[in-house]
């Protein structure tokens, strides 16, 4: 800046010279210029569309696992002989989730707590706590699900109790074929993503009422789901 | 020989001749390192920015040389923590520097943020390094979380439970959120699979990019000044108050300045070192196994306060606070210097920004410190473990001895302390006859309320019965029994005593 203003008028005479064919130069060059520019931003659109076309079934593959449809998650898996939970017992039962992978470890296992509360009544509670999933323990003296985390605290029939949940414990859909119980498995119970799985065409297998099918698909942490017996294997 | 030196020289400019007119860089970062700073801002309260990105480096090299031996897939992951805390030749102490370094890692940016809140350097002109370094901020802390999530273990996996749960609150597009983080249905080797990507790959690029952004922004604006009280920050003065202060006591940042720095660095490198080193490696703890129930998962320390803030959030504003909260508070980081870059700076002239930092600094530790023992948690074997002392049961009849039973047995000490020992949920009982009359207590252990579940089902008449015997005597000589002041007016001709109680006798 100081420099420019000490000596400001030699360089402005030259450029009057310098100005006339600078003019005649940027003019000739101007038709060619628009020229250039125009396929610049021609460059420029396709690339946009290319770019367009890759980073579709780029983003799909990333949003692969959430795209996933909720009836597609999820199956009927066997807990074991309901001889193994006598009644009136509630029981740590652990079976592979049908969502396993090949390279899923000890995670693809999973565990729930079986409750028979008569020959043919039974409930299956996730282990997860409903407020934040962590693993919940049956004290079986005084018939509470307590959860380590934050102290929620469960009733035998999964009702709150007390804690933060905002709800009480999951619960599995459960079938009887046979002498074998079988319960519903998909996602890993939260908040919604349990909500997501109710309507699932496989709880309609031999339903024994329409209420029956109603109360079991809400899942209603009142009473007990009401146990299916069927003959036919879910397909 | 002086010729030879002279040679030597010769040989020497002539190279650094022939590099630098090839590269160009050796010049510019030469001027870019001597450039001038204001002699007022060479403090030891100045180093933490420097001091956080050598962290940086330390936290990259020893995560490269981890990811020679650890196997991101969830059925080898927890075995190749323990190869290299156990079998690979000082593996444990890669480990060890990595976890402590994340550690002092987030400790050294939150005490940066707080200099650099306190001494209102975010203002004009460096409003956007302020913002930049919030994301930085952010990063540090995803980088703490996904890191946790790579020691593989049972705190790793019920911890990804969390996350999964709170991300389900979100409102319609929870569930989808919640397949989005997990990869999938449930917690498994997709998961360890994106939370390794993210940790390796994707965090720590947007944080080198963030970081040279942050220190360009740095070296345009330069360094702050030294706040002092009355010297306002105005957009139209401030560039040529602060070019002025740096051409008239303007010292070279190296090496003039950058000593302290790079003390405080060596300290820093040494503290980590000396603490991995004494205290070894972070876990892994558990096998990642959801068979396992008998944990009590807990999350890292930088976020034991967010653990025990879920503990105490009432249910109906839990989802609220959770998802609305942490929106606020970026949200108000990021536009602090926008609404707040003029003026004073210095802190005593500012008790809105001294209280701010004050209150939240007590605020985290306090949670964190409750985190660290957790009150809300019962106290899953203390109904086996924490007998009743024996001068509770001294000079007892059979029926209170059969109550201390029914208090063992119903596991009442999971969240009730007697004599020090046993849960903290509910209050202690080494007192509970002074506090409340029988009536009191019967009702509340059979109907529950206030945090207490209800026992009416779990106990029979005559377990209740023989419990009240044993928790009526549960009071302290020098205080007389609870009674209800109501009984006089309703039974006029009965005295407090018609159920005596057997006064302890204390051997």
């Amino acid at each position: 800046m100081s420099e420019d203003q000490t000596n400001p008028t030699p360089p402005s005479h030259h450029a009057t010279h310098g100005e006339i064919a600078l003019a005649a130069n940027a003019a000739a060059k101007a038709a060619a210029h628009t020229r250039r520019a125009f396929l610049f931003k021609l460059s420029l659109a396709m690339n946009a569309a290319v770019g367009a076309v890759l980073a579709v079934p780029l983003v799909g593959y990333l949003l692969g696992p959430a795209m996933k449809k909720p009836s597609e998650t999820g199956a009927w898996i066997p807990l074991g002989k309901l001889s193994d939970f006598p009644v009136g017992e509630t029981r740590l039962a652990e079976f592979r989730s049908p969502e396993a992978r090949f390279n899923d470890g000890d995670t693809a296992k999973a565990a729930c707590w079986v409750r028979r509360i008569s020959e043919d009544k039974l409930q299956v509670f996730a282990i997860n706590c409903a407020h934040l999933g962590c693993p919940v323990r049956w004290f079986a003296q005084s018939k509470l699900f307590l959860c380590p985390c934050h102290g929620g605290a469960y009733y035998e029939d999964g009702r709150r109790a007390s804690g933060p949940p905002e709800r009480g414990l999951f619960e599995y859909r459960t079938a009887l074929v046979g002498d074998s119980l079988l319960i519903h498995s998909g996602d890993m119970p939260t908040f919604t993503t349990e909500a997501v799985n109710k309507p699932k065409p496989l709880i309609q297998i031999a339903p024994a009422s329409s209420t029956d099918e109603a109360q079991a698909a809400s899942l209603s942490t009142n009473g007990a789901t009401s146990p299916m017996r069927s003959n036919e294997w879910p397909a | 020989m002086a010729s030879l030196k002279d040679r030597a020289r010769t040989a020497g400019s002539r190279l650094y001749d022939w590099v630098e007119l090839r590269l160009g860089l050796i010049k510019p970062l030469t001027e870019t390192a001597t450039h001038p700073t204001p002699e007022n801002s060479a403090s030891w309260l100045y180093v933490f920015g420097s001091a956080a990105t050598v962290l940086l480096v330390l936290q990259i090299v020893t995560g490269i040389l981890l990811a020679l031996a650890y196997s991101p897939s969830a059925n080898e992951a927890w075995n190749s923590l323990a190869q290299l805390n156990h079998v690979i030749p000082l593996g444990w102490y890669l480990r060890a520097l990595h976890g402590w370094g994340s550690d002092f890692m987030i400790a050294i940016v939150l005490l940066h943020m707080v200099q650099v809140f306190l001494f209102g350097s975010y203002k004009f002109p460096r409003e956007m390094t302020w913002i930049v370094g919030v994301g930085l901020l952010l990063l540090t802390l995803g980088m703490a979380f996904t890191g946790q999530v790579m020691r593989f273990d049972q705190d790793a996996y019920w911890g990804l439970g969390i996350g999964a749960s709170i991300s389900s609150h979100v409102p319609i597009v929870g569930p989808y959120l919640v397949h989005m983080l997990l990869g999938g249905p449930i917690i498994g080797g997709a998961t360890l699979a994106r939370f390794f990507t993210l940790h390796v790959f994707v965090i720590p690029g947007i944080l080198l990019g963030g970081v040279g952004l942050h220190v360009w922004m740095v070296l345009r604006h330069g360094v702050s000044d030294w706040p002092m009280p009355g010297r306002i920050v105005s957009r139209s003065t401030y560039q040529q108050q602060y070019h002025e202060l740096t051409a008239s006591t303007g010292i070279p940042f190296v090496p003039d300045a950058a000593w302290k720095d790079g003390v405080f660095a060596a300290a820093l490198l040494l503290a980590v070192m000396a603490c991995a080193f004494f205290f070894g490696p972070f876990g892994p703890g558990g096998m990642p196994d959801p068979t396992i129930i008998q944990t009590a998962p807990k999350p890292d320390f930088a976020f034991l306060w967010i653990y025990a803030l879920l503990a105490f959030l009432p249910p109906s504003i839990e989802t609220p606070v959770l998802l609305v909260a942490p929106v606020i508070g970026i949200a108000g980081l990021l536009v602090l210097p926008l609404f707040a870059g003029e003026g004073e700076r210095h802190w005593s002239r500012r008790p809105v920004a001294v209280l701010l930092v004050s209150v939240i600094a007590v605020t985290l530790g306090i949670f964190t410190h409750l985190g660290t023992y957790t009150p809300w948690s019962p106290v899953m074997s203390a109904w086996t473990s924490a007998p009743i002392p024996a001068r509770l049961l001294a000079n007892r009849t059979p029926l209170q001895r059969q109550g201390a039973l029914v208090l063992q047995d119903k596991q009442c000490r999971n969240c009730h302390a007697i004599a020090g020992s046993g849960g903290q949920r509910g209050p202690a009982l080494d007192m509970i006859a002074s506090r409340m009359t029988e009536d009191q207590i019967i009702r509340q252990v059979l109907q529950g309320g206030g945090n207490m579940p209800a026992y009416g089902n779990a106990l029979s008449p005559s377990e209740t019965k023989a419990l009240m015997q044993f928790l009526m005597t549960l009071r302290s000589e020098d205080l007389p029994p609870a009674i209800d002041s109501s009984t006089k007016l309703t039974h006029p001709g009965e005295s407090q005593t018609a159920h005596p109680t057997p006064t302890p006798k204390n051997p």
